[in-house]
């Protein structure tokens, strides 16, 4: 797949908003650089969508300064506003949002300019790239929910949009498809190099497909950082509820007895009952993986055991957050007496162990 | 589901049989009192003529209008929200509950020699009373709410995010109203506009109380019906126009919904 024909100029995102919400106030601040992908993750009614459509233009804020790069889009005390037609800013919906009545080319060719055979040609080229090239006359109520969110993609993207933003791209996606597309969103948003902001109520999704999250609640960002950083040491109970699960990248390949084996990115194995080949991103939650004082015996059912030292703790109510200086970093929720039993603090070693039925694998070929 | 066998399915039965038959029968007995012969001759005379081709142009040329203004004029109300948009709503609505006789008078009081807006139409080197342009105005007067009822609804009843989705691709208002605005809201502009044509077609008392029933300048079809039935002896021309009218409106009505295609009646519904 080649990169060439997809970016517009690259320069970096920022927004500030203040406005009224259906009974808070969002308060945002937010930079995305070019060629970064910040996720605003998050439960729903937490502001995300507005964000996004302040970004896009088709929702003013009280108060807000939204600029790419030098251009300005909004500036409410300036008294500047750049209508949503011009400011070349790509939206995926939640839903798509695809034109009924138009086929996928011409769904695809709406934000193209130039003569119709240059519009066509450009359609069905970005078609073919998401691999829809059979289907460019088909309406969109005949397509699959995966072929829908291509389209969307592909309609966004072939008017060379300045940044792309995406509402919920997966969440209209049955548990089938959803994988598969988060696959092929994570290589695409890969190669982009205009800022990537998107928005997703899923953890997982957030820390796969973005280089940055941004944990909102009730209009404000809570916390952000790196999904590893927010999964360490998230800065408060609701943080590390909805901050779940731990993101490992690896080659998997698989091994007799029906198990696939994982050679994490920088040391490690790992195993998982989940079968895949090639790479792989790895999903496990911080409170199914347990924490063993070095040299124990490992007499019991974990087969996956990873050593490292203790690199912070974080408690969180009657838990605690622990890192691990893993190549790859790691999370680890104990309760605050095994803190004590193992004698954990910075610069402890520990074994981190969980089973392979607790190992998610995120096939990403 | 209603099943027929219990007490409530009968009783509906026999609404509907009642209904159907109460609203058909007198339709049926225009075409089973007149002899095809008959209408031919009616057709033959050239005062029924005359009135055929005029109820067909002024209608004709008032949906035009209609049509024309009435469409962004609904795209906008059903797409706004301002200050005082129910009362607007409802001034649109107003000409609807109005008798005929009653929209008549109103638009002598507005437009009329001695109207408030008299001095402006004579002004303008308009002559509306008594002329062919009065009957297109009257006609646009009763029939317009029909089609900007429907066509506020059906632009009302649009997926904002199709309309939000072609802004984002670069669409300025006049494009995203084109390409995405008329063609989900076409069913529904359809049936507005068989609505408004139908009531146009059939109109009677503003017209002939605002541009009156001179023949072959203002006599309309259902004009000239009036002036065969009150001619002595005139009821078999008058049945015989009633049934060419009948047919003509069928046929336009009909030609209209096809325009909507076959989800004339969903768009309608919605």
């Amino acid at each position: 797949m080649s990169v060439s024909g997809l970016n517009g100029e690259a320069a970096g995102l920022t927004l500030g908003a203040r406005t009224p919400l259906r009974g808070f106030e969002l308060d945002l601040q937010l930079r995305v650089a070019a060629g970064g992908r910040l996720a605003l993750a998050g439960p729903s009614g937490a502001g995300k969508t507005t964000a996004l459509r302040i970004a896009a233009g088709l929702l003013r804020p009280r108060h807000g300064r939204v600029a790419l790069g030098e251009r300005i889009w909004l500036d409410t005390e300036a008294g500047t506003e750049m209508p949503a037609e011009k400011r070349r800013c790509g939206l995926v919906f939640q839903d798509y949002a695809l034109f009924p009545g138009l086929s996928a080319w011409r769904n695809v060719a709406y934000g193209v300019g130039g003569g119709r055979r240059a519009r066509r040609r450009r359609a069905l080229e970005l078609l073919e790239r998401f691999g829809l090239g059979s289907l460019a006359e088909a309406k969109p109520d005949s397509l699959s929910g995966g072929e829908r969110q291509r389209v969307a993609l592909a309609r966004a993207l072939a008017a060379k949009p300045r940044a792309l933003l995406l509402d919920e791209p997966l969440s209209a996606l049955d548990p089938g498809g959803r994988r598969a597309a988060l696959r092929e969103l994570h290589r695409l948003l890969g190669e982009l190099e205009i800022p990537v902001l998107l928005v997703t109520h899923s953890y997982d999704e957030a820390a796969l497909l973005a280089d940055e999250i941004a944990v909102v609640d009730r209009g404000r960002v809570v916390q952000s950082g790196s999904a590893a950083e927010i999964s360490a040491r998230p800065g408060s109970p609701f943080v590390a509820d909805f901050a779940g699960a731990v993101v490992l990248r690896g080659e998997a390949s698989s091994e007799p007895g029906g198990l696939s084996l994982v050679r994490l990115r920088g040391g490690g194995e790992l195993r998982s009952v989940e079968t895949a080949s090639g790479p792989v991103a790895v999903s496990v939650f911080p409170w199914e993986i347990s924490l063993e004082p070095p040299g124990a015996a490992a007499e019991d059912s974990m087969l996956n055991r990873l050593a490292g030292e203790v690199s912070s703790l974080t408690p969180v109510g009657n838990r605690t957050r622990v890192a691990l200086a893993t190549p790859q970093p790691l999370t680890v929720e104990v309760t605050s007496r095994s803190v004590e039993a193992l004698g954990l603090r910075p610069g402890a070693r520990a074994v981190a162990a969980w089973k392979a039925t607790a190992t998610r694998l995120i096939p990403l070929d | 589901m209603i099943r027929l066998r219990s007490g409530f399915g009968v009783l509906a039965l026999v609404a509907a049989a009642v209904a159907v038959l109460f609203l058909a029968l007198p339709v049926v007995a225009i075409f089973a009192d007149v002899s095809p012969t008959r209408l031919l001759d009616a057709l033959g005379e050239r005062s029924a003529r005359e009135a055929l081709w005029l109820s067909l142009w002024t209608t004709a040329a008032a949906m035009a209008l209609v049509v024309a203004v009435g469409t962004p004029a609904a795209y906008l109300l059903a797409l706004r929200r301002f200050r005082g948009r129910a009362l607007v709503l409802t001034a649109i609505e107003l000409p609807l509950v109005m008798p005929p006789a009653v929209a008549g008078i109103a638009l002598l009081a507005a437009f009329g020699p001695r109207g408030i807006l008299g001095g402006a139409v004579e002004g303008a080197g308009l002559q509306l009373v008594f002329e062919t342009a009065g009957v297109v105005v009257a006609l646009i007067f009763v029939s317009a709410p029909f089609f900007l009822r429907a066509a506020i609804a059906a632009f009302a009843s649009l997926d904002p995010r199709l309309l939000e989705a072609a802004r984002t691709l670069g669409a300025g208002p006049l494009r995203s109203f084109a390409t995405v605005g008329l063609p989900g809201a076409r069913p529904g502009l359809a049936s507005g506009l068989a609505l408004a044509w139908a009531r146009a077609l059939g109109e009677f008392g503003a017209t002939l109380l605002f541009a009156g029933s001179l023949q072959g300048v203002t006599q309309t079809a259902p004009l000239a019906i009036f002036a065969e039935f009150s001619r002595p002896g005139g009821f078999v021309a008058a049945l015989a126009l009633s049934a060419v009218l009948v047919l003509v409106s069928a046929v336009i009505l009909t030609a209209v919904k096809l325009l909507a295609g076959e989800r004339g009646l969903e768009g309608a519904a919605r």
